[in-house]
């Protein structure tokens, strides 16, 4: 029992490494195509820029990992990210300081990720998917009761300095910085701590996570909270690349944090992903669109470019995996 | 890794099969429009692209697949990657394109917004369709001839709170003050929300609540359509008149059955061919976009650029364009 159970192991962790390798292949392909379809690719302010104009669905990436790795999902958070927009919008257009509307903000998010986090793990049989669905047009229906269709903007010339500026004289945006900083932080907590392996195993195996004593409500909660929270910080960089905040920013963003979270290698059945992965797949998601937006390849086209590249990556480990596994059979029998 | 290079063949085939030829001489023109698949968008790029070609400019057109600010972000970000000279943008929102088409202007890229704006900040002028004041007034008086200055009528609208539609309202009532329509009498306002059915149910219901109903203005393409549907199916061809603001395409089938007798629309391939014309004429220098230039602009003849309403300065395009019966083959395969 024992020296099966390490070598499955292993071959898990073989397999995370092998995914991130993958990404890091793609990744210099498509840097390479691009390059080659265009002569603005290879500039390094470029490229900086690119990479900051939507790191606002990174900061929801890093939370949606760990929510899919205990095997749950979140499709509230794009909505989410509109509340918080429109509650902090609203508190500084009531005189509340800019400082304090962004915390505002923040706790917005975590608050609505708390209630989130109440309802699935404390009342049995809801699943996250409907409480979530739920909260999807919960969240987003208060944010068009209070502002209606208004916009509010006018913000202090600092605040837009979260999206547009520059960190002192150099061309790195001040939000990759900030981003760089949460995906260590987020790296710590899944990969180094106490708190990470219990997540895994809650992924693994719900049940015997349970057995085995493990808070699996509490870290749920907490999960869902950061999630939350996470999304509260995305309104806020959202809303300064925007200058302004309206209830219907953000709309779609759940799908394509979720569609860039399982790139990254995160089984949406839980139990199996990487900060890493999904810090590559960020970056490889980035450059495929930046390229064909350079080379203005038409929108509706680049979605299908999009969905087949997506279908295709996270359909090869399947492919491997079954082909290695009839190999083994053919070669056991 | 034999699925990982087929990924990888297919990813740079694709690439290559889109990807544009090399940049033409003159200046780069990047049209960006609300979202693409749009009819009444495409139009608006084919006129853009007739004007750059006629100026010698390459030519750009993007639009995000669904109607998102967000999306228009990414794409300008892309075109000031691309270091274009000038952006045509019909804006989804009007405040937050501003922070990005500021970044453009300081990387020396003029723009220009058309048929939707952008605050004056973010922009160095706007292409406006018509005169709000015109297009309001036209419809009444179309209305007021199809049904003899006498009787009854009502507006079937888009959403209660569409900042163009309501201001086209209040010219339309204006309007009617005039003594000549003293028998004309509004008797209510409806609102469809550009949605198809419900504006069909909003006019099966004015016919219902209002017997004597002799005409319906539907300031909205959506409305309009559904309306000429909705007097159709009630057998009220010839009874109830209708006239608004139509798309030729949609609207063919009621003028030939004689629901719709004539409607308005201003002339997106002349629009998106004006507001291309003033980015061309921007990046030469020959105007800045302040009040008072004045200009040629190819086919469409002069303009002048003139204070707008919301501080910045516009150009209008002219009065719109009737369609009838005498015209609406012509148009309908075009937008």
């Amino acid at each position: 029992m024992k020296p099966q159970n390490s070598l499955d192991k292993s071959s898990k962790l073989g397999s995370v490494a092998r995914w991130e390798l993958l990404l890091v292949i793609l990744i210099i392909g498509v840097s390479i195509v691009n390059g080659r379809l265009s002569p603005h690719f290879w500039s390094y302010a470029g490229l900086m820029d690119a990479l900051a104009v939507f790191l606002e669905k990174g900061f929801m990436v890093l939370p949606m990992a760990l929510v899919l790795v205990i095997g749950d999902i979140d499709i509230s958070v794009a909505s989410i990210v509109a509340l918080s927009s429109v509650v902090m919008a609203m508190s500084y257009a009531a005189g509340l300081p800019m400082a304090l509307a962004v915390l505002v903000a923040l706790a917005v998010g975590a608050g609505c990720g708390y209630f989130n986090g109440v309802l699935i793990s404390r009342i049995p049989g809801l699943s996250a998917i409907i409480v979530t669905l739920a909260g999807s047009s919960l969240y987003r229906g208060i944010a068009y009761i209070l502002l209606g269709d208004q916009a509010i903007g006018g913000f202090p010339s600092w605040y837009s300095y979260l999206a547009w500026g520059y960190v002192g004289n150099t061309s790195i945006p001040f939000i990759i910085v900030v981003f760089i900083l949460c995906a260590v932080i987020y790296w710590l907590l899944l990969h180094r701590t106490a708190f990470g392996r219990k997540v895994y195993a809650m992924g693994n195996n719900p049940v015997a996570a349970r057995f085995s004593g493990i808070p699996v409500a509490k870290i749920k909660q907490i999960i869902f909270t950061l999630n939350g929270l996470m999304a509260g910080m995305a309104a806020v960089f959202l809303t300064s690349k925007l200058g302004s905040s309206r209830p219907n920013i953000a709309t779609g963003y759940e799908l394509e944090v979720i569609a860039i979270a399982v790139l990254g290698g995160v089984s949406p059945a839980g139990g199996k992903g990487s900060i890493i992965g999904v810090c590559l797949a960020l970056i490889l998601m980035r450059l495929l669109r930046y390229g064909m937006g350079l080379v203005n390849v038409p929108g509706q086209v680049m979605l299908v470019i999009i969905g087949v590249v997506l279908v295709c990556v996270v359909m090869l480990p399947n492919i491997f995996g079954s082909r290695r596994r009839s190999w083994k059979k053919i070669k056991e029998s | 890794m034999r699925k990982l290079i087929t990924v990888l063949f297919l990813v740079v085939l694709t690439l290559t099969f889109f990807s544009v030829s090399a940049f033409a001489e003159g200046y780069t023109v990047g049209v960006v429009v609300k979202n693409v698949g749009n009819p009444f968008m495409d139009a608006a790029g084919r006129g853009a692209e007739e004007a750059c070609n006629e100026l010698g400019n390459s030519f750009i057109f993007q639009g995000p697949p669904t109607p998102t600010v967000e999306g228009q972000i990414e794409i300008i970000e892309n075109l000031i990657a691309q270091q274009v000279d000038a952006i045509c943008i019909t804006a989804n929102d009007f405040d937050a394109l501003v922070p990005v088409l500021q970044k453009a202007k300081r990387n020396d890229i003029k723009v220009v917004s058309f048929d939707s704006a952008v605050a004056p900040a973010g922009r160095d002028v706007h292409v406006n369709q018509a005169n709000p004041e015109l297009i309001g007034i036209l419809q009444v008086q179309t209305i007021a001839e199809m049904i003899d200055y006498e009787g009854e009528i009502a507006i079937l609208s888009a959403g209660a709170t569409m900042t163009n539609q309501n201001t086209w309202i209040e010219y339309m009532k204006e309007e009617l003050k005039n003594p000549k329509y003293e028998n004309i009498e509004l008797v209510t306002i409806v609102y469809g929300d550009d949605l198809r059915d419900k504006s069909y149910n909003e006019a099966m219901g004015l016919f219902k609540s209002y017997p004597n109903l002799k005409g319906i203005i539907s300031p909205t393409t959506v409305g309009i359509s559904a309306t000429a549907k909705a007097i159709t199916d009630a057998g009220l061809i010839g009874q109830v008149k209708l006239t608004g603001l139509g798309l030729p395409s949609e609207m063919a089938e009621w003028v030939h059955n004689g629901a719709c007798e004539a409607f308005f629309l201003w002339n997106p391939i002349d629009l998106g061919y004006l507001a291309s014309y003033v980015a061309g004429l921007l990046c030469d220098g020959a105007i800045t976009g302040e009040a008072g230039e004045e200009f040629s602009a190819g086919r469409m003849g002069d303009y002048t650029i003139v204070e707008a309403e919301d501080g910045g300065t516009e150009v209008l395009l002219g009065p719109p364009f009737r369609f009838d019966i005498s015209n609406i083959d012509e148009w309908k395969d075009i937008y």
